[in-house]
């Protein structure tokens, strides 16, 4: 599949609608359209993953991020309504700007380093395409994630269960 | 040439399969009313044609026909969006749906699956949480206080129970150790159904996913007597058909998946040709979605708070506690 020009064209346009998209959600008023506009660029990367043979991340971003997430961020939007706020006036912070602006500066010249100056390919794995499609894509990123990968997979499980634990303690204080 | 092949198969598949959803939505909604009149002991519709018969041809002569009002406050972008993304998502649900074993046509094996995809039931899933966008969208972009209250309701139930909706399946998966329908079908051939394995899964499936579909007792985004209709109270004409359509389209998915992963699928008490092996899985899924009518004239509509508590403090716990049960009985079993 790489290298057709099939393969070309759906990359070249979800790679643009997604750049699209991304700027949409710094540049619009309306917290609901920035919201919208994020989950269309998700939706995107889940088809930039689909292109990498990558069908199960590609299927868990839409459904964890595009679809749950976002329909979280949303519900707050709708429950807070923001709408208000964006009248508000700037809140002027010049330090974090600069260094926000110096930052994005050194990632944007990275990114132009490794595509025009030198391509790093990076080493090739042992998960080939069609080692991948041979196995099934679930069971090959199940079987890693549960042999070699346990101990940080349990981690984060554990990282995230005190992120629930800490919002419920932050919500109950208030009693 | 092989290529031009699949896609001609793949249409022909697309186009029958929608044709059909699009009838059986249609009369659906005669018999959701006719059944409803029978239960509350009274006729339902029987003026137009035969037995009523023609009900939803001149429904949908009306919806079509009706003035097209967009609020003057309302965000319209969204407001006509939100309509298409609701019946956009419950079609593709059929996409992944195997109706029947495969046949043998003008020399070719095709498989009575428009996809079947290694990861199918997490399509599934992704598919129907975008599908949800409709419903909140189309509360919020009205400009209207119960359309946003409905919204509200929307999003913060479904996001509640497709947790446990998706917890439910999980003793199912982790028997069949594959998310592809197709396969999944196959492995219980032979009245080595599902259900037999895993009862009480499927009565917490079938409880997600009447919230899921907000239909009552659960149908608190349009509950008419508090939100005069909820989500879709600005939506006239063809966008409110639309929302219809895709409610029922969405509820016929819900009892194929049901089929699928619980009562065999395609298998029968006894074997019909391949092709016509999609007749008990039209029957099964007849079946169930008989009972979501049914009781739909037969419980009352909960309360919000009732709802919520209901899905994180009993179904969640009893998902959880029906993955750890098949999980030790697979170990105790060896399997």
């Amino acid at each position: 599949m790489t290298g057709s020009i099939f393969y070309w064209i759906a990359f070249v346009v979800t790679a643009l609608a997604a750049v699209f998209a991304a700027v949409m959600v710094i540049t619009r008023r309306n917290p609901i359209h920035s919201a919208m506009f994020l989950v269309l660029n998700f939706l995107c990367i889940a088809v930039l993953y689909l292109l990498l043979n990558a069908q199960f991340i590609a299927i868990i971003q839409v459904m964890i991020y595009a679809g749950a997430i976002m329909m979280l961020v949303i519900f707050v939007i709708m429950l807070l309504s923001v709408e208000e706020e964006e009248r508000r006036r700037k809140i002027p912070v010049p330090l974090a700007q600069m260094l926000g602006m110096v930052l994005v500066f050194i990632l944007f010249a990275q990114l132009i380093f490794g595509v025009v100056v030198k391509v790093l390919p990076g080493e090739q794995g042992e998960f080939s395409p069609e080692r991948i499609a041979e196995l099934g894509d679930v069971k090959t990123i199940a079987g890693l994630l549960f042999t070699k990968f346990l101990f940080p997979f349990e981690v984060a499980s554990i990282i995230l269960l005190v992120g629930i634990i800490g919002a419920v303690i932050l919500s109950k204080k208030e009693r | 040439m092989e290529l031009a092949y699949f896609l001609i198969e793949t249409v022909v598949k697309v186009v029958a399969v929608f044709a059909v959803l699009m009838l059986v939505v249609a009369y659906l909604t005669l018999a959701e009313r006719k059944i409803l009149g029978r239960i509350q002991v009274r006729y339902g519709p029987n003026r137009v044609g035969p037995f009523g018969l023609f009900q939803p041809i001149a429904d949908g002569i009306k919806a079509f026909f009706k003035e097209d009002l967009v609020p003057a406050r309302a965000d319209k972008t969204l407001f006509v969006i939100a309509p298409m993304i609701s019946i956009t998502a419950a079609i593709s649900l059929f996409a992944v749906i195997p109706f029947g074993e495969q046949i043998e046509l003008f020399g070719r094996r095709i498989s009575l699956t428009i996809a079947s995809l290694d990861i199918g039931l997490l399509y599934v899933f992704a598919v129907a949480s975008l599908g949800e966008y409709g419903i909140v969208l189309g509360g919020w972009s009205g400009y209207n206080k119960y359309g946003l209250m409905g919204a509200l309701r929307a999003a913060a139930q479904m996001i509640s129970y497709e947790v446990a909706l998706a917890l439910s399946v999980m003793g199912v998966l982790m028997i069949a150790g594959t998310l592809n329908l197709v396969e999944i079908v196959r492995q219980q051939a032979g009245w080595h159904w599902n259900i037999l394995y895993q009862p009480f899964a499927f009565i917490f499936y079938l409880v997600c996913a009447l919230a899921e579909i907000n239909r009552t007792p659960f149908d608190m985004p349009e509950a008419e007597a508090e939100l005069a209709c909820g989500f879709n109270i600005e939506y006239s004409s063809m966008k409110f058909a639309l929302f219809f359509m895709a409610e029922y389209a969405h509820l016929v998915a819900v009892c194929a998946i049901a089929t699928t992963l619980f009562l065999g699928g395609w298998d029968g008490p006894f074997n019909l040709p391949p092709a016509l092996s999609w007749i008990w899985f039209v029957a099964k899924t007849g079946i169930l979605v008989y009972f979501f009518i049914w009781e739909r004239g037969t419980f009352p509509r909960l309360r919000y708070d009732q709802i919520m508590r209901f899905g994180w403090k009993f179904l969640l716990p009893l998902t959880l506690a029906n993955i750890v049960g098949t999980g030790l009985y697979m170990v105790l079993r060896g399997m």
